[in-house]
């Protein structure tokens, strides 16, 4: 495929996307139900990336994606919500008077919680990162913890348990789709800098990379806190999205949900983790029918009810991880000229039958 | 309830009262830890399964209990049975296909399955508190001057006690002991020896299996609240007390159960007001004793070789 080609493709996909995302925006098509499964997925996204920069392309387990993600939201709460809602919001006791003399916009609440969420990971992630990789993992997850206990105990910050509602919400689909737009943009220029380059090696072999050059610590540290950053700002677009946040929604199985993603887009595949965010996220809306008591023909099934949806969830993380370790994309990438060989490889199917085309997903 | 009764003001037998409370929560962690350490030792997994192997523990109690009416004699080796075969399936359906897979897929691979259990009790048994059968020879309140306590409290430390030594006997003088140590020191000639791994991987599931229905026992006879998600909180913070006392050495994770339950309680006690930040209290033990010390209490220090 020639490079004129790969132009005019690339062109039309992001104005088809474009159009599509206007077309929502407008009520042309779809509804506020499909609307708000579509930004979610788009949040999704960007914390799944983010993820996958640790670890698909650094090869560090980090689990602590929800503690993050609390971090952005309630930076977006607690410095966007309306000064005249604050006294009644925090009727238990009120919220300290220095916090509540600040209002910030939008955009400049996501960068402090992302900031906030980069520095307290550089805070995890100098003491544990120098060791082997398993502590990271035990160690964020129980940050994520800490960070949940410690937002319900701020009664005068958080409002504890209660949270904060009424933050002003996202009112159209630019802004969620923007920032994925944005943030993966990033991440894709810090993977395919060499500094992404350095984090592939510290996967692949990280004694090798150490040999090499690759200063471990540095670059392990860069990978978590960048992640860490791009969590926040998801968090708080999450919080937008909802307009209301508590810290028992950043309970650690969150982080589950980000977990599967990555795991079906493959580990190590940005393209991979975006489709899968989307898959995943309308997955988990269509699956809800297994929360709800089913009848055919007038006979109840008695399997169908609540709790079963998080039942099938798992079951499928386990079968993902059994036995489609590499995911959808394993490490590969989206390109035009994968397409184009698929397509061929199709084709050919087609034109010969008796081909055999195991591979058929190669290269896409 | 003493603390918020009594605050900071302690008397010699108020402390006295935290001290026992603290050893005994401390050997309830120090049985789940002993779990983790073995599987850590042998597989370098962090078995995230292993709280809800505990969890599920607390479940067969209760049905064998008050569901099927079979006397708690009886059914105390029976739910270690059924603890242990869990624990053994749970092994061969989700580490045993991954033996040589990357690290990291295994790990996933425990998540799944520790995500998949606490997903199923929810689905099965509700997320409704169960009350834990009451177990009048654990529970019964015994009085000692102006001291009292469950007699629990007591049997706890003497039986983490006999189990460490027995488990020392098992590694140090027997075959499997043997093999398990040679399977932690290097798989592969391990492998070489002509030992069977997947048999001492098995036992050692199977032993820390055991050790956590043991360790529900006692739980349930302390805090009777039987929940889908009753086992995150403890496995985290048995981790935790195993990387304290040294991954992969067995009395270090005893030592290091003991250390976090009794700074645990103590903490409390001393300053009710953290009381909110007890659960958080294990993570930052683990960030200062990474910084300080990464090889635990007890641990060797390992280099890798490459």
């Amino acid at each position: 495929m020639s490079k004129k080609m790969k132009k005019i493709c690339t062109a039309i996909l992001i104005l088809a996307a474009v159009v599509l995302i206007a077309l929502f925006d407008n009520d042309m098509i779809g509804n506020a139900y499909v609307k708000r499964v579509l930004n979610l997925a788009a949040i999704y996204a960007i914390i799944s990336v983010s993820m996958n920069l640790v670890n698909g392309f650094t090869g560090l387990f980090s689990l602590g994606q929800a503690g993050f993600m609390a971090i952005g939201a309630f930076s977006v709460a607690i410095f966007t919500v309306p000064a005249e809602y604050i006294s009644s919001i925090f009727y238990i006791e009120p919220m300290a008077p220095w916090l509540a003399a600040i209002r910030l916009p939008f955009v400049a609440a996501l960068l402090v919680g992302g900031l906030i969420a980069a520095a307290l990971s550089l805070l995890i992630g100098y003491p544990v990162l120098r060791l082997k990789s398993d502590y990271l993992a035990i160690a964020t997850l129980g940050f994520s913890e800490i960070i949940r206990i410690v937002f319900t105990q701020l009664q005068t910050i958080t409002n504890g348990a209660l949270g904060i509602n009424r933050i002003p919400g996202i009112t159209t689909m630019w802004v969620p789709f923007g920032a994925a737009a944005i943030c993966i943009g990033i991440m894709l220029l810090l993977i395919n800098s060499s500094y992404g380059r350095a984090f592939k090696a510290i996967r692949e072999d990280d004694i090798a990379a150490e040999a090499m050059g690759i200063n471990l610590s540095f670059h392990k540290n860069l990978a978590f806190a960048v992640s860490s950053f791009f969590t926040a700002i998801g968090g708080g677009l999450y919080a937008a999205l909802l307009t209301s946040v508590d810290p028992k929604q950043f309970y650690f199985t969150m982080t589950y949900n980000f977990l599967l993603i990555i795991v079906l887009g493959g580990m190590g595949s940005v393209t991979g983790t975006v489709i899968a965010s989307f898959i995943i996220t309308g997955g988990l809306e269509w699956l809800r029918f297994f929360d709800e008591p089913l009848s055919i023909m007038g006979v109840e099934i008695p399997l169908f009810r609540s709790g079963l949806r998080m039942v099938v969830f798992s079951v499928l993380l386990m079968i993902l991880v059994l036995f489609y370790r590499k995911g959808l994309m394993g490490q590969r990438e989206f390109s035009w000229d994968g397409i184009y060989r698929w397509c061929q490889k199709i084709k050919a199917k087609i034109t010969k039958p008796s081909g055999k085309s195991s591979d058929a997903k190669g290269g896409m | 309830m003493f603390r918020e009764r009594y605050g900071i003001f302690m008397s010699m037998d108020i402390f006295l009262q935290h001290l026992l409370n603290g050893i005994s929560v401390g050997s309830l962690y120090a049985l789940i830890a002993i779990g983790y350490t073995m599987v850590y030792g042998i597989l370098l997994l962090i078995n995230f399964a292993h709280g809800d192997i505990f969890m599920m523990a607390s479940y067969f109690m209760i049905f064998a209990v008050v569901d099927f009416g079979v006397p708690v004699w009886i059914s105390l080796p029976l739910i270690i049975v059924f603890t242990v075969v869990l624990g053994m399936l749970l092994e061969r359906a989700a580490y045993k296909p991954l033996r040589s897979a990357p690290r990291m897929s295994i790990m996933i691979s425990a998540i799944g399955a520790s995500y998949l259990l606490e997903n199923l009790a929810t689905y099965l048994f509700t997320g409704v508190p169960k009350g834990y059968p009451d177990i009048p020879w654990l529970t019964a309140v015994i009085n000692v001057g102006n001291i009292s306590f469950q007699i629990v409290t007591v049997i706890a430390p003497v039986l983490i006690i006999v189990i460490l030594l027995g488990l020392m006997a098992l590694v140090n003088h027997t075959k499997t002991g043997m093999a398990m140590r040679a399977v932690s020191k290097d798989f592969e000639t391990a492998r070489l020896m002509g030992i069977k791994i997947d048999k001492v991987i098995a036992a050692t599931f199977a032993i820390g299996s055991g050790l956590a229905a043991v360790g529900s026992v006692l739980w349930g006879a302390k805090y009777s609240s039987v929940y889908p998600l009753m086992g995150v909180m403890p496995g985290l913070k048995c981790f935790v007390a195993a990387v304290f006392g040294g991954i992969g050495n067995i009395p270090g994770a005893v030592l290091g159960g003991i250390v976090l339950g009794l700074g645990e309680t103590l903490l409390v006690a001393f300053f009710p007001g953290l009381t909110g930040y007890r659960d958080a209290f294990a993570f930052v033990v683990l960030i200062v004793m990474l910084l300080v010390r990464p090889n635990g209490l007890l641990g060797e220090k390992t280099t890798d070789k490459v």
